[in-house]
């Protein structure tokens, strides 16, 4: 059965309906991607499918048992509170030293045990909050733009260590990507939201072709990919979230 | 060698420290001081109450606190800033606490008395009252502590780990409200409000992981106890302000030692 199942999920924010009528479901070992534009719904599916978000109609349905490790978008941290990394990892739930220092090898941070959280460069914090989650020894891993506020070649290099998660674990891997068009070449599966699923299929792979190599630079080392587009219906009907809508068709059009 | 009511004085000192450390380092972490003053100031509509109905102080400040404590969590996360919605609760519950009390007869509230307590002026039943609240406040929140500090950190991340952050604040208002109900007669709604944040402040240049910053508010607090009792007597200086003196002194010195190191 899938690790996770959502049925016409709608969501109210402030009056407004962020999500509406969103059907999903997620299969063991399998990495999806969601892309969409500002304001979409993405960080709100995440927050639904975790039951952070109280939803206004719709169910989420877990596999029993379902494990989940969760990387949020971004973690502030109070300048009053010290705290190390190693306490970090044992929140709410103490983990040994053992599988505290496996889990922080595994994510290429060994030995920052007694480092302050507060001193983590955004990069490091991400692969911190990654360690944390994978204590947990999850089925799932949802990671809310993971590569946010990271240079490229930090962000392939952080596609490669979630490549390699599942490898390792084989968790299924859930995550928004901040970009509309520029996703983790290891997808199974990308998802294009914009208040509800405007399409989904594999990723189209062009990182071997020069031009996009060029355009994304050499240190990605093939961990980008395009998604190519294919829309199986158009857009000029009314949305109720129609703000938004001008923004992906003009930025569609650039590589239909 | 001491006079007995210096014991009671150091005894009930030393107990609101104790809670009132862990407690105060929640506050600052989760940026509400105001609460304190919010709960404090509620406390007098507290002692309106208890007079006009003949209750017990006690009951009357407790029944408050808990009340306010219910509002700041129910409030909470309805579109306004914490600060801004404890803000709103102190000075209304002040006022309403000062209406309330022109209505019971024959009353006159000595503000200081209210603001400073007379810490120097507490029974053997006070001192009983003040350790077993902080025994109280001190288990709960060893009990609660990693889904106390998880929900602290970031709620989102609480709630994906099966925390109910709702709950935690809960944990912690309830706290505060107990801890302000035990101590606002003997040592009054300004030190209540000081022993939270100062000695948990002071603290933080020190420590190196939240539990450190917790034991070392406690120790910091009671040392500023006894250090205020002894500038008081030595000096004949007001008890409840020597006592925030002290604790301010110690920040001061935190300041200087862990600035350096917060920056670094």
């Amino acid at each position: 059965m899938s690790l996770i199942e959502a049925h016409g999920l709608t969501v109210q924010l402030g009056g407004a309906t962020v999500l509406e009528g969103v059907d999903l479901a997620l299969e063991p070992g399998e990495i999806v991607t969601i892309v969409g534009p500002n304001g979409s719904g993405k960080s709100t599916l995440l927050r639904a499918l975790l039951g952070i978000q109280p939803l206004a109609s719709g169910k989420v349905t877990r596999k029993p048992g379902l494990r989940l490790g969760y990387v949020p978008q971004k973690l502030h941290i109070d300048g009053g509170l010290p705290l190390p990394v190693r306490r970090f990892l044992s929140l709410p739930r103490r983990h040994s030293a053992a599988e505290a220092a496996t889990a922080l090898a595994q994510v290429g941070m060994s030995g920052m045990e007694e480092r302050q959280m507060l001193g983590l460069s955004g990069g490091q914090l991400q692969r911190v909050l990654l360690a944390r989650a994978l204590l947990e020894q999850p089925d799932l891993l949802i990671l809310d733009e993971p590569t946010q506020g990271l240079d490229q070649p930090g962000e392939a290099a952080f596609y490669e260590l979630i490549e390699k998660v599942r490898i390792e674990t084989g968790c299924a891997i859930l995550m928004v990507s901040h970009d509309l068009h520029v996703v983790m070449s290891a997808s199974d599966r990308v998802i294009c939201l914009n208040g509800h699923v405007c399409c989904q299929g594999t990723p189209h792979v062009v990182s071997n072709a020069p031009e996009y190599r060029a355009l994304f630079g050499l240190g990605t080392r093939g961990a980008l990919a395009l998604y190519q587009h294919d829309h199986d219906h158009d857009h000029d009907h009314d949305h109720s979230h129609d703000p938004d809508a001008g923004q992906p068709r003009t930025r569609e059009a650039d590589h239909v | 060698m001491f006079e007995p009511f210096l014991i009671r004085a150091a005894l009930a000192g030393i107990g609101l420290a104790l809670a009132a450390g862990p407690l105060g380092c929640f506050v600052v972490w989760r940026r509400m001081a105001f609460f304190g003053d919010a709960t404090a100031h509620a406390a007098i509509l507290g002692v309106a109450l208890a007079l006009g109905f003949s209750v017990s102080i006690y009951a009357g400040t407790l029944g408050v606190a808990l009340l306010m404590a219910l509002t700041v969590s129910a409030l909470a996360g309805r579109g306004w800033a914490i600060d801004t919605t404890l803000g709103v609760l102190a000075h209304s519950a002040l006022a309403v606490g000062l209406v309330a009390i022109s209505f019971v007869s024959g009353v006159r509230v000595d503000l200081e008395a209210y603001l400073f307590g007379d810490i120097l002026a507490v029974s053997w039943n006070d001192v009983w009252l003040i350790w077993s609240g902080a025994a109280l406040v001190l288990a709960g929140l060893a009990w609660r502590w990693p889904g106390l500090l998880t929900a602290t950190l970031s709620e989102d991340l609480a709630q994906a780990s099966g925390v109910n952050p709702g709950r935690e604040r809960l944990v912690l208002t309830l706290a505060l409200a107990v801890v302000v109900a035990v101590a606002i007669k003997v040592v009054g709604a300004l030190l209540i409000a000081a022993m939270l944040i100062i000695p948990a402040a002071a603290a933080r240049g020190f420590a190196r992981t939240p539990e450190r910053m917790a034991v070392f508010a406690s120790l910091i607090g009671a040392a500023a106890v006894l250090a205020g009792l002894w500038a008081s007597l030595r000096f004949d200086t007001p008890a409840g302000p020597s006592i925030v003196c002290a604790a301010a002194v110690v920040f001061a010195l935190s300041a200087g030692f862990g600035g350096m190191r917060l920056r670094g």
